[in-house]
């Protein structure tokens, strides 16, 4: 049972008969996941959606609010910070793009070419998921160093003119980026990865036995059967990649990388303006609501849930 | 005459072992075929370098901020606690993080066997309710935990934290955990029943050890996800200090090389364990293919 | 023979080989109905088997006997208890799975002694060895499933079950993964287990030469219902509706019209345009329309200038389409105009064939051997069709 096996994957394609059978008895089962799932996930955000509508005390102090149904919060907030929101989106769609491409082959290489080696796929797994173990700032702030403008790396992309000279990495989109990509690679290689493993092998030589060569097959066969792990995989990347701040704080500057995840943060707690972090807050995650579903249901993989 | 008919899963027989994929022909590496490996071989170096970084920068004679290499040192390592804040800020870290993972794989492993195994009305929708959290991005689930446990007036602290924490990796183990039930044959537990075992004996016989791989897997994924939070606990900690945060707040003023220390720790450590783990089924799938 | 009551068993078993009683049991899923009002009694001791397409509802109805489904109308009794609302882990059942369904994490002893550690019996380990022994797989007790072969794991199976001395024995298609020469011996070693045992055997198939070898009585299903009972000859002789007919081995059946009564107790039926004659004690009906038929082995190619004996009937000329030589017997098809195509299976006694594709050849058979059906019943139901097999 190696970490792939335990993940639920391997073994072939699951029986016809796990078709849910039974009609009793799930109640004492679901009760104390879903009570804790309205208690501290729906109450939380009808909440906030309550809170997004608050007004300030009037004359009161910095931080002070009473409930009211002030819709006009979101016109506000939107108004004044949807660059912040558009760019947010905008570095995610890229990273997740960069993690696909990147993550992919990975993918591939793991599940389709290390095949039956069980030691070599375990090892690379492993690989894959052991950064997760270093703080996730710690490796932030090594790519910061490794991207500084007196590093190694600057000076080889001066040396090869594909920086001009005085061109920086740091405290630019392109690092918050980089960054972002490198974050959530192994959310975009494991879906993929547990996708490609569940094929069979002999389909690819029915590809070959019927004259595709290897690309065709790949285009036409491999591709589409890992769809659901390359929608799972997208879908976790863009997600928390979208509201992410600790990447474009630590990697950005503050005029052109700030994303709608620092904003709500220093709203929360720089300025105290709760009904502004709140509707802004509603806003992505309604946004992203929208986006997966729609995303989810073109590309026909519901069961995904 | 008769009709061989054969059962949907081949009953339980070993896999036969597939094919290499790779160059059939001599040495001869087609491009495509190369290209593969190559890209692969990159991806990894590019995922693994900062984790590099961390490491070597541990051995960093530093002064106050770690961010030019000065010499070689050992003194990190042989005193990780030095410097103020850090072991403090590891050990709440880990706390919350067993307390989490207990918790929410409890949680999660009863939802996804009741999501696989049972028929009822409104499935569709607990299932939409289990996968929301994990799509609502972390500043969304910090804030409104935040909003909540202001108008409670709660007092922000640990009790906070494992809350928050419970709540986005239920999610997670529900999905891995369902996974595994989903591939687990429910004759299996029939034929329990029909040995005269109750359903609490069937389920304590025969589902539980099954699933126990996956539930394994969801709880080490929980409490890597919880011991490497920081957007949620930092909206939902208050004075209460965690590891990741302990080091976003130091790396203003410098991040001291014990946080190295411990990063490269935990990361030599849950790769020890996992390619332990790893060995012990390899040495056990091939004993098993020997007989 | 004796059976241990555990102390904590909530139902004291019925008797080893009881009876079972189904009776008026419909079960719906949703507007699907599967299995239709069946009715039908095993007697206690018997080896009874349960024959139909896939889709039929034989599995449902051992699900229900089971106790892993309940029946949506009706109720089922096992030695004379009514267990109809009893859940699986109370009634003295046992079955053996299609898929066997082994315990992968545990050995084959333990998996063999599940049922009695759950029932507190005394002195496991004797009793595992025994059940083992009496399946000869006592040199593996100590293996895991995945490492045996198909036809080991049946045995497994089978031993599982069999050591609990239920007081019925249900397998669900056991022997459908097995390939053909091993499937032969479990059938044989099944037959012998169950007369030595004692125990009452219910067995769900769709290999019809697998319920007439083995069982003592056969119910072929077909849609939720049965169509017929009985033994396996009577089924075979004397079928009472196409679709049994066309299951239980081939018939030849053509459409005509009953005309007279003729001396004897035989009927006089029309088919297109040739008398042949029908006992009357083997047909369904004796007015109107029938399907008149007799079984390709029955039939045989007359010779150049040879006529039918009095006791024979004859049909043809007709043309030989196909001849397939299959050791054994040799099998034809010929195709008489008006009539259809007939098939004709002639044992093979003098290793020559008699006819070649091509020739005209007229067809007889003795008057004993043909039977009559309900000229409304689709004379195609029951052949295999391609486009259905699974």
């Amino acid at each position: 049972m190696s970490l792939a096996v335990a993940l639920g994957e391997g073994g072939g394609p699951p029986p016809a008969a796990s078709r849910p059978t039974r009609t009793r008895g799930h109640r004492p089962l679901l009760l104390p996941g879903l009570a804790y799932l309205a208690l501290f996930f729906v109450a939380p955000v009808a909440v906030l959606l309550a809170t997004s509508l608050y007004v300030p005390v009037p004359g009161g102090d910095v931080g002070q609010y009473q409930p009211a149904l002030h819709g006009q919060n979101y016109v506000d907030a939107l108004a004044k910070f949807w660059p912040q929101l558009v760019r947010s989106f905008g570095f995610a769609l890229m990273a997740t793009l960069a993690a696909l491409a990147i993550g992919y082959p990975m993918a591939y290489a793991i599940a389709v070419r290390a095949r039956g080696r069980r030691l070599l796929q375990g090892l690379l797994l492993v690989l894959v998921v052991a950064p997760f173990f270093t703080s996730f700032i710690l490796r932030t702030i090594a790519w910061k160093q490794i991207l500084a403008d007196d590093s190694f790396v600057v000076a080889a992309l001066h040396w090869l003119h594909l920086l001009p000279p005085g061109g920086r990495l740091t405290a630019t989109p392109f690092a918050v980026v980089c960054g972002l990509t490198y974050n959530f690679l192994p959310f975009m290689v494991l879906p993929i990865y547990a996708s490609l493993e569940r094929l069979d092998p002999r389909m690819l030589e029915a590809g070959a036995d019927l004259y595709a060569s290897p690309f065709t097959t790949f285009r036409t066969v491999t591709l589409p059967l890992s769809m659901p792990g390359v929608v799972g995989g997208t879908l976790l990347t863009f997600i928390p990649a979208s509201g992410d701040y600790v990447n474009s704080s630590l990697l950005g500057n503050n005029t052109n990388t700030s994303m709608i995840g620092q904003v709500i943060d220093a709203r929360f707690f720089k300025v105290l303006d709760y009904p502004t972090a709140a509707a802004l807050s509603v806003v992505l995650m309604v946004a992203i609501l929208v986006l997966v579903g729609s995303y989810v249901r073109r590309s026909g993989t519901e069961e995904l849930l | 005459m008769s009709t061989v008919v054969e059962p949907v899963r081949a009953a339980a027989a070993p896999r036969p072992r597939p094919a290499r994929q790779g160059p059939r022909r001599g040495q001869r590496w087609r491009l495509g075929e190369a290209l593969v490996p190559v890209i692969a071989g990159l991806a990894f170096l590019y995922l693994l370098v900062p984790v590099a970084y961390t490491v070597a920068f541990s051995f960093n004679d530093a002064g106050k901020s770690n961010l030019v290499w000065r010499g070689f040192t050992l003194d990190a390592w042989r005193n990780p606690c030095g410097a103020p804040q850090v072991c403090e800020a590891f050990a709440h870290s880990l706390q919350v993080g067993v307390a989490s993972t207990v918790i929410a794989t409890a949680l999660g492993t009863l939802l996804a066997i009741a999501l696989v195994r049972f028929r009822f009305r409104g499935r569709p929708l607990v299932n939409l309710l289990v996968f929301l959290p994990m799509s609502t991005p972390e500043v969304v689930l910090g804030a409104a935990l935040l909003a909540q446990f202001l108008s409670l007036r709660v007092q922000l602290g640990f009790t906070t934290v494992v809350i928050a924490h419970v709540m986005f990796c239920i999610s997670f183990v529900v999905v891995t955990v369902k996974a595994r039930v989903a591939s687990l044959d429910p004759a299996l537990e029939e034929a329990a029943a029909d040995l005269y075992a109750t359903p609490w004996h069937a389920f304590w016989r025969v589902t539980f050890p099954l699933l126990l791989p996956g539930i394994a897997a969801a709880a080490l994924l929980a409490f890597s996800l919880s011991f490497d939070d920081f957007i949620i606990t930092n909206f939902n900690s208050g004075a209460f200090t965690t590891f990741p945060k302990f080091v976003y707040v130091s790396a203003a003023r410098g991040i001291p090389p014990q946080a190295n220390v411990i990063s490269s720790f935990m990361f030599v450590l849950a790769l020890l364990l996992v390619v332990a783990f790893q060995v012990v089924s390899s040495v056990r799938a091939g004993r098993r293919q020997r007989g | 023979m004796t059976t241990t009551v555990p102390a904590r068993h909530t139902t004291t078993p019925a008797p080893a080989g009881a009876a079972l009683e189904v009776a008026g049991v419909t079960k719906r899923f949703g507007a699907f109905v599967a299995v239709d009002d069946l009715t039908l009694t095993v007697p206690s001791g018997s080896f009874f088997a349960l024959l139909g397409p896939s889709g039929c509802g034989k599995t449902t109805t051992l699900r229900m006997v089971a106790g892993l489904e309940q029946p949506t109308v009706g109720s089922i009794s096992i030695g004379g208890r009514d267990v109809t609302g009893a859940r699986a882990h109370q009634r003295p059942v046992n079955t053996v799975f299609q898929s066997y369904a082994l315990f992968p994490h545990l050995t084959v002893a333990e998996n063999v002694g599940f049922g009695l550690r759950r029932r507190r019996v005394a002195d496991v380990a004797a009793r595992v060895a025994e059940g083992l022994d009496l399946v000869e797989l006592g040199h593996l007790a100590d293996r895991r499933p995945a490492l045996l072969s198909g036809g080991q794991q049946q045995r497994v199976a089978l031993a599982r079950a069999l050591v609990n001395r239920p007081a019925l024995l249900l397998l669900d298609e056991p022997l459908g993964a097995l390939d053909l020469k091993l499937r032969r011996q479990m059938q044989l070693e099944l037959k012998r287990i169950q007369t030595e045992v004692g125990l009452t055997f219910v067995h769900v198939t769709h290999d019809q030469e697998e319920a007439m070898t083995m069982a003592d009585t056969v119910a072929v299903m077909n849609k939720g219902q049965i169509e017929q009972m009985g033994a396996p000859a009577e089924l075979y002789e004397h079928p009472r509706t196409a679709f049994v007919a066309n299951f239980l081995g081939r018939s030849n059946l053509v459409p005509g019209t009953v005309v007279e009564r003729l001396d004897g107790d035989l009927l006089g039926v029309d088919v297109g345009g040739v008398r042949v004659r029908v006992p009357a004690a083997r047909a369904v009906r004796a007015e109107g329309a029938v399907l008149v038929g007799a079984r390709p082995e029955k039939m045989r190619l007359l010779a150049e200038g040879e006529e039918p004996a009095a006791t024979e009937n004859a049909v043809g000329p007709g043309t030989v389409v196909d001849v397939s030589f299959t050791g054994v017997s040799t099998q034809y098809e010929v195709r008489v105009p008006g009539l259809g195509t007939f098939g004709v299976f002639a044992q093979n006694l003098s290793g020559r064939a008699g006819a070649a594709p091509g020739d005209q050849v007229r067809l007889a058979w003795a008057v004993d051997f043909t039977f009559g059906l309900d000229g409304r019943d689709d004379a195609a139901e029951g052949v295999a069709d391609l486009d259905l097999e699974p």
